[in-house]
């Protein structure tokens, strides 16, 4: 099972995927740039990604914790937070990109 | 000529759950302590990042939350009367000939401590920059991430970004002086008192104020003075709106901040210590938290709070040299309890 991550030059790359896994920590654990400094608790909003539009179907529907994080970290309407993203089967192939927001809190 | 300064025997840097046990077992060994941190609370990440959420791994308490880990820290220190210091930065640390230290903060208070300890976690917490393009050339002229002084906005046309309750309430307190008043949020959903969503709510049904959907993506203006940004809706679509001033709440972040001028040996932004008494690479300085790095470290509360129990007995030795240390329980000594305020 694989994520498609899109590096900042438009590249992309297939990362290893685990189900059951976060998207959090299939990214960090490829050593991508992803501070994801709460360590997944929905506290930070650092682990941010923009998931490619015709996924989004796939995915379940943001609880009221990762809007707000997501409210304070400039999100926009493709945004969700990785840490509250478990991979599934279903996400076989999931193509993302870290978010401009995240990259600037890693740098 | 600045302030009077402050004379005591240790200054604890951050007043998060290390910095407040740190009260408690320096307290013991009859060591005086005041707190200095940037939040207007103590707490650290445990206040402000999540105080309602469940802590599970405190010896002793199955579940406790955030604040309530707080509370109890707060009532354990309260008998050795803790002096707290909030809303301000420590920016400098500085030697004293006598081997004590000056420490100084950004709102003008200076402190004389025999012992410094930093319990900084993850570093102050600083207001979250939105990533609009140039916007620091703005700040403190007419982008401002705080209100100090609600008479500087007095006729001002202001713009406040966010969804949280800092926005809500300065966009209702600001109203009635300001020349006109915006809140812009990505979506009609808050993060805010339900009251504070109800007034803002009637207020822009009154044509008081203006509530926007959307984001803010440029900045116009000259010399940091702002005259207007663009707005993106949540269809895209862009449109300009005149204002003078900028206000945007996006929550808190923590960035290590002046710890990295005080000369200490730092790696990868933490502070090496040893693990006997927790003293960085400068004697007088110790480092305990979040905020250390040893082998083995865990960033745990848990940990935080070993830490301070072994760096005690060290800064005993600096501040009371001529005395001798002796090993106490706290269930069995009577000079412990008294100083505890149960015997
Ligand atoms: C969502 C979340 C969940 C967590 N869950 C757990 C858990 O279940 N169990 C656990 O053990 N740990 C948990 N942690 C980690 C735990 O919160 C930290 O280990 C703990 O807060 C560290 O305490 P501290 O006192 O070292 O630092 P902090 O809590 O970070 O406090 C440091 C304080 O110092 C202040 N400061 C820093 N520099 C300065 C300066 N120059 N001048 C003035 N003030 C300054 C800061 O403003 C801050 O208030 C969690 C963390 C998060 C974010
Ligand atoms: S890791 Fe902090 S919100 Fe996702």
């Amino acid at each position: 099972m694989k994520i498609n991550l899109i590096g900042a030059d438009g590249t992309e790359q297939q990362l290893d995927a685990v189900e059951g896994w976060r998207v959090m920590e299939i990214i960090r654990d490829h050593g991508f740039p992803i501070i994801a400094e709460c360590g997944g608790a929905c506290a930070c909003g650092t682990c941010q990604v923009e998931v490619d539009p015709t996924w989004q179907a796939k995915l379940h529907q943001p609880r009221e914790d990762e809007l707000d994080m997501l409210d304070q970290n400039y999100a926009n309407e493709w945004s969700r937070l990785s840490c509250q993203l478990i991979f599934t089967p279903e996400l076989d192939g999931l193509r993302l990109r870290i978010s401009e927001v995240a990259l600037a809190d890693a740098a | 000529m600045a302030e009077e300064t402050i004379t005591t025997d240790v200054v604890v840097i951050g007043a998060g759950p290390v910095g407040l046990f740190a009260v408690f077992e320096l307290g013991l060994l009859d060591m005086k302590v005041h707190l200095i941190d940037i939040l207007d609370r103590p707490g650290g990440q445990c206040a402000e990042l999540y105080p309602e959420k469940p802590i599970y791994d405190i010896p002793g308490l199955p579940l406790v939350t955030g604040q309530d880990l707080t509370d109890r820290l707060m009532e354990q220190a309260a008998p050795f009367n803790p002096q707290f210091h909030f809303n301000e930065q420590v920016e400098e640390v500085e030697k004293q000939p006598d081997g004590s230290w000056l420490v100084k903060t950004d709102g003008g208070l200076t402190f004389n401590a025999k012992v410094i300890v930093i319990a900084a976690g993850g570093g102050s917490f600083q207001p979250k920059r939105p990533p609009i393009p140039g916007i620091e050339d703005y700040e403190g002229k007419s982008v401002f991430y705080a209100v100090k002084k609600m008479e500087n906005f007095r006729g001002k046309k202001v713009l406040i970004s966010g969804g949280g309750d800092s926005a809500l309430d300065w966009t209702i307190n600001l109203q009635p002086i300001v020349k006109s008043m915006a809140l812009i949020h990505r979506r009609d959903g808050f993060r805010a008192a339900p009251a504070s969503v109800n007034e803002m709510k009637k207020l822009a049904a009154e044509d008081k104020l203006k509530f926007l959907l959307g984001q803010v993506t440029k900045l116009h203006g000259a010399n940091g003075q702002l005259e207007g940004v663009t707005i993106q809706d949540n269809d895209k679509k862009e449109f300009e709106l005149e204002v003078d001033t900028l206000l945007p709440f996006f929550g808190l972040t923590m960035k290590l901040g002046p710890i990295a001028n005080w000369g200490l040996n730092l790696h990868e932004n933490l502070i090496p210590v040893d693990v006997e008494k927790f003293e960085t690479s400068t004697p007088g300085i110790f480092a305990v938290g979040d905020i250390n790095t040893y082998p083995g470290k865990l960033k745990l509360i848990l940990s935080g709070f070993h830490e301070v129990a072994l760096m005690a007995q060290q800064a005993f030795r600096y501040v009371h040299p001529d005395a001798k240390l002796t090993f106490q329980y706290t269930t069995s000594s009577t000079s412990l309890q008294k100083k505890l305020g149960v015997n």
